[in-house]
C-alpha cells in the first residue's frame, strides 16, 4: 500500500470513528423513541399525567414518578453542592501539599465505587439505623435515598469544581494578595468568582449524576409510587423513574403498553440529562467570554 | 515607504558567475487569517553554496517567508497566497508539488530546540526512518556523518542511546541541526537558532554554517544585527512584510542604500 | 477587636469549615470500604471464588459472577478501546475547527450524562430485540461498550492533546505525514494517558448494573456460558440479588461478594494511578 494510501484510509477511519459518536447519539434516541412512543398512542395524556401509577390496572399516571426523582435529586443535591464544592476548595486552595496527594486519588477511588456496594449498604446499614434513630415507619425512604445519592454526586462535583479552581491563573490569586487580602479573602473575592464557570459545571453534572441514578436508589427509597407530599414526604418511602425502569422491566411482556410506557419514561430521562448538559455547557461558554472580555 | 525604492533587482550587485540562484522567490504574497505577519510583493534570489540572511525588527514577516520556502505554512492558518517560488526550476507553491519529498530537500532548524522524546540517536535518524530507510548499518553511518557535520560527535558518541533531553541547549541546538543533515538536504533554513544559546555553543553553530554552506544552499534568520553581519554572504532586510534591500553582506552592511535600513543597521528603531 | 484580627478569625473558621466539609465527605466512605473489607475478607475463601453457588445462592461461591464480569468487559474493551481510541486521536489531531467538530464534542457531552439505565433501555430495543442476539454476553458488552465510549474519546483526546505540538511541527519539517506524527510520537507518548482512561472505563463497566439488567444478567446459570449469545451472571448483579432478593441470605455471601467487587474495583484504580504517576516522571518534556 502507498503512503498516500495509508494516509487517506486512516484519516477516513479516525473520521468516522469520530462521527460515531453523532451517530450513536442519534441511533439511541430513535431506538427509545421507537419503543416508547406507541405509548403515547395507548395511553391518553391525561392519564399520563395522573397520579397514580398502578401498572397492573393499567392505571400508568407518570406524576408520582417524575416528583420521586425530583425530590430525591433535590435533596441529594441539598447535601452535595455544600460539601462538595467546600472539599474542592479546600483540595485547591487549602490543603498542604502531601495532603492533596491523598485526597484527589481518594475522591477518584470515591468516584469508581459501585453504586450497588453503595445500595447495600443502604439495605443493611443505613435504613435500619435511620428507622431507628429517628423512629420512622421504615428505613427505606427518599432521604435515605438522597444520602447515598448525595455521597454519589460528591466525587463528581469535586473533580470538576477542583479542576475550575485549579485554571484560575496564579496571577489572579497572588494579584489579591499583594493588595493585602489574607488568604481567605481571596478565594472568596477572587478565586471562586474566577472559577465560577467550571464550578457551576461541576454542579450541573453532579445533578445529572444524581438524577440518572439507579440502583443505589431503588434498593433503598422504598419503591412505593406515591405522590410526595409536604416535607414529611422526605421520610416517607418513594419511587424515581430510573428505579421504576429497573424494577419491572424484567417482569413486564415486549410490545405490552407497560413496556412502552418504561420506554416512554427512558425518553424522558433522555430528554432532562440532554438538558442538564446542555445548559450546564452553556453556562460555561458564557461565563468564560465575559471573563475573556474584561480582561482584553 | 518601502516603494519609494526602486525595485530590488536593481540594486542587486552581479553575482559572481560560478554560483547559481537556487531557489528564485517572484511576487510572494501571502496573508494570514488574522492578518498578522504577512509578505507583500517579495522577490529575492537565493544563491546556491551561500548563506543568504534575512533580517528585520520582529514581525516584519522574516519566519514567515522562511517557512514558505518549507511549506511548513500550509500547517497554519493562510488566507491567501499568491506568487511563485521555484527551487531548481520547479514551483514549489503549486498544488501538484510533493510536500513532503520537498521538505526532505529543505530542511529547516527552528529558534528552540525542539528534540523529539527519544535517544540522541533515534533523534539523528528520525528523518530517514519517515522516508523508509530501515538498514540498520545505513542509518548508523548517517548518524555518525551527521553528528560530525554538525560538530557534535565527540561530546556525544558515548552517549548514542541516552535521551536526546539530557543534553545541553547548545548541544541539543546541534543535534536538530544533525537531525536535518542526516537526510542530505540540499537547503537549509535556520530561524534564529542561536537565539537561546551561550556565545560558545553560537560560535561552534555558525563555526557548522560557515562549512556547510560549501555544500548547501543556506538561509538564515540571526538573532542579532551583529550575527547577521557575522554571516551573511548575501543579506535582505525585511520591514513590514516588504523587501526594502538585498545586496551581498559586506555591501549591505557597510554602505546601506536606503535609508530605512541604514536606521535598522544603526539601531534607531527595531 | 480590631479589623485585621477579624479578618483572621474569620479565615480561621472559614477553613476550619472547609476541613470539616472535606471530612465529612470522605471519612463515611473511609468507613464504608473498611467495613466491607472487615466483614467480607472473612468470607472469601478458594472455596467462595472457585465454586459455584448453591442453596439458592445461600452457599457455595460466586464464581460464574467473577466470570461473568470477567467475559463482559473483556469483551467490552475489544470494542470500545479502537473505536474510543481513533476518535480520540481524531479530535485531537485531525479534525477542522468546524460545525462538524463541535457538535461531535456535544454528542460526546450528551452520551456521558445519559442515565446508566436508559443505556439498558437502548441495548434491550438495539442489541437484545433487533438485532436478536438475546439475553447474552455480546449484547451486554456491547451495550456497556457504548456507555464507555464517552470517557475513552475524552481521556484519548486530552492525552494526546497534551503531548507538545512542537514535535508535530518538526516531524512534518522532516518529512514526515499526519499519521507517522501520530504513531511515532502522539500515540507511544500519550499511551499512559490513553491506557489510564481505558482502566477507569472498565473499571465503571465492571460495577454498574443497570446496563446489563435486561441485556446479559441472569439472576442463577448451572453452567458457565459457552458462546457470546449466552447470557451470564455478573458480580454487580448478584450483589444487588442477594441483597435484596432472597430471604434467609447468610451476611457472610453478601458482605463476600461486595468485598470481591470493591478489591476489582480498588484493583483497577490503583493499576490506573501507578501508570499515570510513572508516566509523569518519566516524562521528557
Amino acid at each position: 500500500m502507498t503512503s498516500a494510501l495509508r494516509e487517506r484510509l486512516v484519516a477516513v477511519a479516525v473520521r468516522v470513528a469520530g462521527i460515531s459518536a453523532i451517530a450513536l447519539l442519534l441511533v439511541i434516541f430513535f431506538f427509545l423513541i421507537q419503543q416508547g412512543l406507541p405509548a403515547l398512542a395507548e395511553v391518553p395524556l391525561p392519564d399520563l399525567i395522573g397520579s397514580r401509577w398502578y401498572p397492573i390496572e393499567g392505571t400508568f399516571g407518570l406524576v408520582p414518578l417524575v416528583l420521586g426523582s425530583l425530590l430525591v435529586t433535590l435533596a441529594a443535591t441539598l447535601i452535595a453542592v455544600p460539601l462538595g464544592v467546600a472539599t474542592a476548595v479546600f483540595i485547591a486552595e487549602v490543603a498542604p501539599r502531601s495532603v492533596r496527594e491523598v485526597l484527589k486519588p481518594f475522591i477518584e477511588v470515591m468516584a469508581g465505587l459501585p453504586s450497588v456496594m453503595l445500595g447495600f449498604l443502604g439495605i443493611a446499614i443505613l435504613a435500619p439505623e435511620l428507622y431507628h434513630r429517628l423512629r420512622l415507619t421504615t428505613g427505606l425512604t427518599a432521604f435515605t435515598g438522597a444520602l447515598l445519592l448525595g455521597w454519589i454526586a460528591i466525587p463528581t462535583i469535586v473533580s470538576v469544581a477542583e479542576d475550575a479552581l485549579d485554571a484560575v491563573p496564579r496571577g489572579y490569586r497572588d494579584g489579591a494578595l499583594a493588595l493585602g487580602a489574607n488568604r481567605w479573602q481571596t478565594i472568596w473575592r477572587v478565586t471562586l468568582p474566577a472559577a465560577r464557570g467550571g464550578v457551576l459545571t461541576a454542579v450541573m453534572l453532579g445533578i445529572g449524576r444524581a438524577f440518572g441514578e439507579t440502583m443505589a436508589v431503588m434498593m433503598v427509597t422504598g419503591n412505593a409510587a406515591v405522590i410526595p407530599r409536604g416535607w414529611g414526604a422526605l421520610f416517607q418511602p418513594v419511587r424515581t423513574m430510573t428505579a421504576t425502569i429497573a424494577a419491572e422491566m424484567g417482569e413486564v411482556a415486549g410490545g405490552s403498553t407497560h413496556y412502552h410506557v418504561l420506554f416512554l419514561i427512558g425518553i424522558l430521562l433522555f430528554l432532562i440529562s440532554l438538558a442538564v448538559n446542555l445548559v450546564g455547557a452553556s453556562v460555561v461558554f458564557r461565563a468564560r467570554t465575559r471573563a475573556e472580555r474584561i480582561l482584553s | 515607504m518601502a516603494s519609494q525604492i526602486p525595485f530590488p533587482f536593481i540594486a542587486q550587485q552581479p553575482l559572481p558567475p560560478a554560483r547559481s540562484a537556487k531557489i528564485v522567490i517572484e511576487h510572494l504574497t501571502l496573508v494570514y487569517s488574522d492578518g498578522r505577519e504577512s509578505l507583500r510583493d517579495i522577490s529575492l534570489t537565493l544563491p546556491n553554496r551561500a548563506v543568504t540572511v534575512l533580517f528585520g525588527p520582529a514581525g516584519g514577516g522574516k519566519s514567515t517567508l522562511l517557512r514558505a520556502i518549507n511549506r511548513l505554512n500550509d500547517l497554519t492558518d493562510v488566507k491567501r497566497m499568491q506568487g511563485h517560488i521555484w527551487i531548481d526550476g520547479l514551483d514549489i507553491l503549486d498544488p501538484a508539488t510533493d510536500v513532503i519529498a520537498l521538505r526532505r530537500r529543505v530542511g529547516m532548524v527552528f529558534a528552540r530546540p525542539v528534540v523529539l522524546p527519544m535517544s540522541v540517536r533515534q533523534n539523528v535518524s528520525y528523518g530517514l526512518e519517515l522516508a523508509g530507510q530501515r538498514d540498520r548499518r545505513r542509518l548508523s553511518e548517517a548518524v555518525h556523518r551527521s553528528l560530525e557535520a554538525a560538530a557534535l560527535w565527540d561530546e556525544v558518541h558515548d552517549r548514542l542511546d541516552q535521551p536526546a533531553a539530557s543534553l545541553s541547549g547548545g548541544q541539543q541546538q546541534r543535534l536538530c541541526l544533525a537531525r536535518v543533515l542526516a537526510l542530505e538536504p540540499e537547503v537549509i533554513l535556520l530561524d534564529e537558532p542561536t537565539s537561546g544559546l551561550d556565545p560558545i555553543s553560537t560560535e561552534k553553530v555558525e563555526t557548522s554554517l560557515h562549512e556547510l554552506k560549501n555544500r548547501y544552499t543556506i538561509v538564515l534568520v540571526p538573532h542579532s544585527i551583529q550575527q547577521a553581519a557575522r554571516m551573511a554572504d548575501h543579506a535582505a532586510f525585511i520591514l513590514d512584510g516588504e523587501l526594502v534591500e538585498y545586496a551581498p553582506g559586506r555591501e549591505l552592511f557597510v554602505h546601506p542604500r536606503h535609508p530605512r535600513t541604514e536606521d535598522y543597521i544603526e539601531g534607531r528603531f527595531g | 477587636m480590631n479589623a485585621r484580627r477579624q479578618r483572621q478569625w474569620t479565615q480561621r473558621a472559614g477553613f476550619g469549615l472547609l476541613t470539616l466539609a472535606t471530612i465529612v465527605t470522605t471519612l463515611p466512605i473511609l468507613l464504608i470500604v473498611l467495613l466491607i473489607l472487615q466483614r467480607g475478607l472473612a468470607a472469601i475463601t478458594p472455596e467462595f471464588l472457585l465454586a459455584f453457588p448453591s442453596d439458592g445462592l445461600r452457599a457455595g461461591g460466586i464464581f460464574p459472577a467473577i466470570l461473568g464480569t470477567v467475559l463482559l468487559t473483556f469483551t467490552m474493551t475489544l470494542v470500545v478501546a479502537p473505536l474510543g481510541i481513533a476518535a480520540g486521536i481524531y479530535l485531537a489531531h485531525y479534525a477542522p475547527d468546524n460545525r462538524l467538530t463541535r457538535s461531535i464534542r456535544i454528542a460526546i457531552l450528551n452520551l456521558a450524562g445519559i442515565p446508566s439505565v436508559v443505556y439498558g433501555l437502548f441495548g434491550l430495543a438495539f442489541f437484545v430485540i433487533f438485532f436478536r442476539m438475546g439475553t447474552s454476553i455480546l449484547a451486554g458488552a456491547l451495550t456497556l461498550a457504548i456507555m464507555t465510549l464517552p470517557v475513552v474519546i475524552t481521556t484519548t483526546e486530552e492525552a494526546v492533546r497534551s503531548v507538545p505540538n512542537s514535535f508535530h511541527v518538526v516531524s512534518v519539517s522532516l518529512g514526515g505525514t499526519d499519521w507517522q506524527s501520530v504513531r511515532r510520537i502522539l500515540l507511544p507518548q500519550g499511551l499512559p494517558g490513553i491506557l489510564t482512561g481505558v482502566i477507569l472505563g472498565v473499571e465503571r463497566a465492571a460495577g454498574e448494573t443497570a446496563p446489563i439488567l435486561f441485556t446479559a444478567a441472569a439472576v442463577y446459570l448451572p453452567h458457565l456460558p459457552t458462546s457470546p449469545l449466552d447470557p451470564t451472571m455478573a458480580l454487580p448483579y448478584h450483589l444487588y440479588v442477594v441483597s435484596t432478593q432472597i430471604p434467609g441470605m447468610p451476611a457472610g455471601v453478601q458482605y463476600g461478594t461486595a468485598a470481591v467487587l470493591l478489591i476489582l474495583v480498588l484493583l483497577m484504580n490503583i493499576i490506573a494511578t501507578v501508570i499515570r504517576s510513572r508516566a509523569r516522571a518519566r516524562r521528557r518534556w
